[in-house]
């Protein structure tokens, strides 16, 4: 019965495919159905007018785990995702700011509910499938569906309600939303409108779990992003090729993307990644360490470095603010004693020494920091939150304020005391993997020493420090980063909100557990309604302020966007958001007389 | 009488190379573990006698290094203003072998600092992180094999003294010790520990779980030469006299193992200093700051510093005389106690 089913299928879409590859390869000479001449609406690019052909080769650190969009929830999925899939409005990752995609134009009613979307006319997906209003309305279905538990469907809940699609004709679909969202279109960003042609029939079966696989046959799947699968080694390669359905074009005419294939070779880590790009195997790298970078920038032959300033990664400091209840060791609640006291988090804060950390973990190519927003985002930093400067007496007054005390050793060492005369000593877990982090452990480290604080540094493999933090919560400080995927703090919510997985510091909270949690809650959730940009903007800065007030997380330092292209890449233009260096792939060429034949 | 004086130059020379480390405080010119962060990644500096102008100075000095202006990593010398390396100076407390408070180092300058063999990412110095991180190493391989040969000894003897189903019982055990992969079954124990361990407790974590590891083959040796004794002509003549067994294995038998014991400790010692290295190397010892020669190397696991800094190799280098001493030490134990045959697997653990 299935092979039936599947052989069918076959005869169905050979000739699909090729009747549109005529379409597209020369004009046609025998008369087609009216359907099949509808003028495509092209999005026309503005920019330097590239050279087709070619190939081109990144590096990703590690395997994707799939290409279904529904089920990715690692970085390397993610990055092979958005150069296959498109959304219906897009963020320009360079410019910061909305701009028409698969939606050629939208309307928000005057109230603020409703979202009108005209697709553009014409367009199909990389199997040659065309697009139209059905496609969409399915694809938030499944976003939606409980069932299918897709990451996106959190966004897709406004005020507890889920956003409702309908039809308005075959390109039109209007969106209508329970009370007003502060985001706006951007809402859109990142939701890649799924083939229901490809997927309704797995949908209907519940297996939409187990599409998409990497090993998924080249013409079982589609999307209606610049490239389309063509083939999958395992454990080496994932090989795209050019979709020549793809609805964007340049200022002359010719459609995007220019080259024939991208690339994307497996390698197990950072090193090897830079190792590659070095020996020219790849045209392309982003995500470098400074050291890397420095390195790199150092030998350079026939590449160029580019640092493409702060971006919107945050590394900070939090100590254990959970409440276990009667759970609670007599030693976590001796520790908690210490972690709650806001003057002994501000003297943590005041004694470390942020500058250093630029320098000697970053190289120099970071910013210190001291509130959540990174400097890379320069809409949203609120500018009169204070830089309190580095230094140990203020930190030893508010540990004098607060209650703590000092013996002095033999060797003319000092031991911070509490109020009951406990030497003060805890661990600070990081993330092994991360060379960055456990740099600016050690530093910290050394500073604490200064103020009589014995601090012990365990690096731990990067899933069980997540897993010791959010489920199992026996530790006692912790360093990690988080970069934001846009620069509007929305993106950065579930560390915002008390209820939220990412408000590290005591996660997932029925209630919020002190009064400023619960301001913080108030301005965010205000703040997300509220309509205008200078409403949005006053309400994030003063949570900004609350936060850092009370420092439950106490902020370090931000990286800078650092990567590298062969000189004969054109069109290379890193950005400070995700994806670095592949945002505008399509519109990356292979300069005139070069071959990038290598593999 | 060649043996002996081969054997006495090699203990000389190993009783020199322990005391630089066991002293490394007063040979050490800072604390291994002071930052210096105007000085990451520095080089190493060099002993001058003459200065820029062409002058001789019969005290020997050093350049000051200075960042260069917008660079992380770049030095330029100082070359106006020599820096006279003093001695016998008064600098940073420490304890001479680790109970004598003192302050007094060997060599050191008066205005800046000297970095002998440079500095590492945190611009702490190489050279008192080499001497300080000797003694982890070092003593991390001596008591190691103390253990082992001490749980050997037992074990071996009563296997070898009692013979029967307790020595095959304590063979098969042995056989299956040695079958085991070590470094990986060091990793799985190593990760059982608690998480956060202070330096101390897991130095002796690492020492025992080392120790404890590597018994199964002085075992056999020592059966192997109880066994062998235990039918000697002497030994037999001693029993016929009525010796009792705590008379015979004290007097006799024991007495006969001391140069299999001996020759296996030569072998041992820098086996487990390599092991200690190898847990540290990859971030299984004492943790930081303290300094070993394991997780002084660490940082050569990142290819920017592999590529960058050559002299953080150098602890590398710092263990090759160690070794040689041991292991010239081993081979002369070995040529005197030739009567007895002795496995020489070396690297091996």
């Amino acid at each position: 019965m299935k092979r039936v089913t599947a052989n069918l299928k076959c005869c169905w879409i050979c000739p699909t495919v090729l009747l549109s590859l005529f379409v597209f390869v020369g004009p046609p000479a025998i008369a087609f159905p009216q359907e099949q001449i509808t003028k495509e609406e092209l999005l026309v690019l503005p920019g330097e007018v590239g050279r087709p052909g070619g190939r081109l080769v990144v590096s990703l650190r590690g395997e994707p785990k799939t290409l279904n969009p529904l089920i990715a929830a690692d970085a390397r999925s993610r990055e092979v995702i958005g150069v296959m899939q498109a959304d219906l409005v897009h963020i320009n990752r360079a410019r910061q700011q909305t701009e028409p995609a698969l939606a050629k134009s939208w309307k928000i009613s005057p109230d603020g509910l409703s979202y009108t979307i005209v697709l553009r006319q014409g367009l199909k997906f990389s199997d040659g499938q065309p697009l139209d209003a059905d496609d969409v309305l399915f694809t938030f279905r499944v976003y939606l569906d409980e069932n299918v538990h897709a990451p996106q469907r959190d966004l897709l809940i406004v005020s507890g309600k889920p956003i409702t699609v309908r039809k308005a004709d075959a390109h039109t679909v209007v969106f209508q939303l329970a009370k007003t969202y502060g985001v706006g279109e951007r809402l859109f960003d990142g939701l890649a409108i799924l083939p229901r042609h490809l997927l309704e029939k797995p949908y209907q079966e519940g297996k939409l779990g187990q599409s998409g696989s990497l090993a998924t046959a080249a013409d079982q799947w589609a999307g209606l992003g610049p490239f389309r699968l063509k083939e999958y080694v395992a454990g080496q390669r994932l090989v795209l090729e050019r979709n020549p359905y793809y609805w964007k074009s340049d200022a002359q005419g010719n459609r995007l993307p220019y080259v024939d294939e991208l690339v994307f070779l497996f390698v197990p880590n950072a090193d090897a990644q830079v190792l590659k790009f070095q020996s020219g195997e790849t045209d392309m790298i982003s995500q470098l360490g400074a050291e890397n970078f420095s390195v790199l920038s150092r030998q350079q032959r026939g590449y160029t470095m580019t640092d493409a300033g702060p971006g919107l990664e945050y590394n900070f400091l939090f100590f254990n603010l959970n409440d276990a209840g009667e759970k609670t060791s007599p030693e976590m609640q001796r520790k908690q004693k210490w972690f709650r006291e806001v003057k002994f988090r501000q003297a943590v804060s005041a004694a470390v020494d942020r500058e250093a950390i630029v320098r000697l973990v970053y190289q120099g190519r970071g910013a210190a920091l001291w509130g959540l927003v990174a400097p890379g985002n320069r809409r949203w930093g609120n500018e009169k939150l204070p830089h309190p400067a580095w230094s140990f007496e203020r930190a030893r007054a508010l540990l004098k304020e607060a209650g703590f005390s000092w013996s002095n050793g033999p060797n003319g060492e000092s031991t911070l005391l509490d109020s009951d005369g406990k030497p003060v000593e805890f661990s600070i877990l990081t993330s092994s993997s991360n060379a960055d982090r456990a740099k600016m452990a050690a530093l910290i480290q050394d500073d604490l020493k200064q103020l009589g604080m014995r601090v012990q540094v365990v690096p731990l493999e990067s899933r069980s420090l997540l897993d010791r933090v959010t489920q199992s919560r026996d530790y006692d400080a912790c360093i990690m980063g988080i970069a934001s995927y846009d620069a509007d703090p929305n993106s950065d919510i579930s560390v915002w909100l008390s209820s939220g997985g990412l408000h590290l510091w005591n996660p997932s909270q029925a209630h919020p557990a002190t009064p400023w949690e619960a301001e913080i809650d108030r301005l965010i959730e205000e703040q997300m309604s509220a309509r205008t940009f200078e409403q949005r903007k006053k309400l994030y800065d003063r949570a900004q302020e609350i936060l850092a007030e009370n420092q439950p997380m106490i902020f370090l330092a931000s990286p800078n966007i650092l990567a590298g292209a062969k000189n004969s890449i054109g069109n290379f233009r890193p950005a400070v958001l995700e994806p670095y260096v592949l945002w505008n792939v399509e519109q990356l060429y292979l300069k005139n007389g070069t071959e990038n034949a290598t593999r | 009488m060649r043996v002996r004086r081969v054997l006495t130059r090699w203990l000389v020379t190993l009783g020199v190379l322990h005391g630089i480390v066991g002293f490394a405080g007063f040979f050490a010119p800072y604390d291994p573990v002071e930052q210096d962060r105007k000085s990451p990644y520095l080089p190493p500096m060099r002993f001058h006698l003459i200065d820029g102008q062409g002058h001789f100075h019969a005290r020997p000095f050093v350049y000051a290094l200075k960042l260069r202006e917008g660079s992380f990593d770049r030095y330029v010398e100082n070359t106006t203003e020599p820096q006279p390396v003093r001695f016998f100076m008064k600098g940073a407390r420490y304890r001479l072998l680790g109970f004598l408070p003192c302050r007094r180092h060997l060599f050191g300058l008066e205005n800046t600092r000297i970095y002998l063999l440079g500095t590492d990412a945190y611009g702490r110095d190489q050279l008192s992180r080499l001497l300080f991180g000797g003694q982890v190493s070092l003593l991390a391989g001596l008591l190691g094999a103390g253990i082992t040969l001490s749980i050997g000894l037992c074990i071996g003897a009563v296997a070898g003294s009692f013979g029967g189903w307790r020595d095959s019982l304590l063979m098969r055990l042995a056989e299956l010790f040695m079958a085991l992969p070590w470094l990986y079954v060091l990793f799985a124990i190593r990760a059982f520990l608690p998480l956060a361990v202070s330096p101390l407790r897991a130095f002796f974590l690492i020492i025992t779980v080392i120790g404890i590891v590597g018994w199964a083959r002085p075992a056999r040796l020592v059966r192997g030469v109880v066994l062998s004794a235990k039918e000697r002509d002497f030994v037999r003549a001693a029993r016929g006299f009525g010796a009792t067994h705590g008379y015979l294995f004290r007097r006799h038998i024991l007495p006969e193992t001391s140069s299999v014991l001996l020759t296996q400790a030569a072998i041992l010692i820098p086996q487990y200093v390599l092991a200690e290295m190898t847990l540290s190397f990859l971030g299984l010892g004492v943790p930081e700051p303290v300094p070993s020669w394991g997780n002084l190397l660490s940082s050569l696991q990142q290819y920017s510093v592999l590529v960058s800094y050559w002299w953080i190799y150098l602890p590398a280098l710092a263990m090759v005389p160690f070794f040689l001493g041991y292991l010239g030490l081993a081979s002369s134990l070995q040529e005197r106690g030739a009567a007895y045959k002795i496995e020489s697997r070396i690297w091996g653990i």
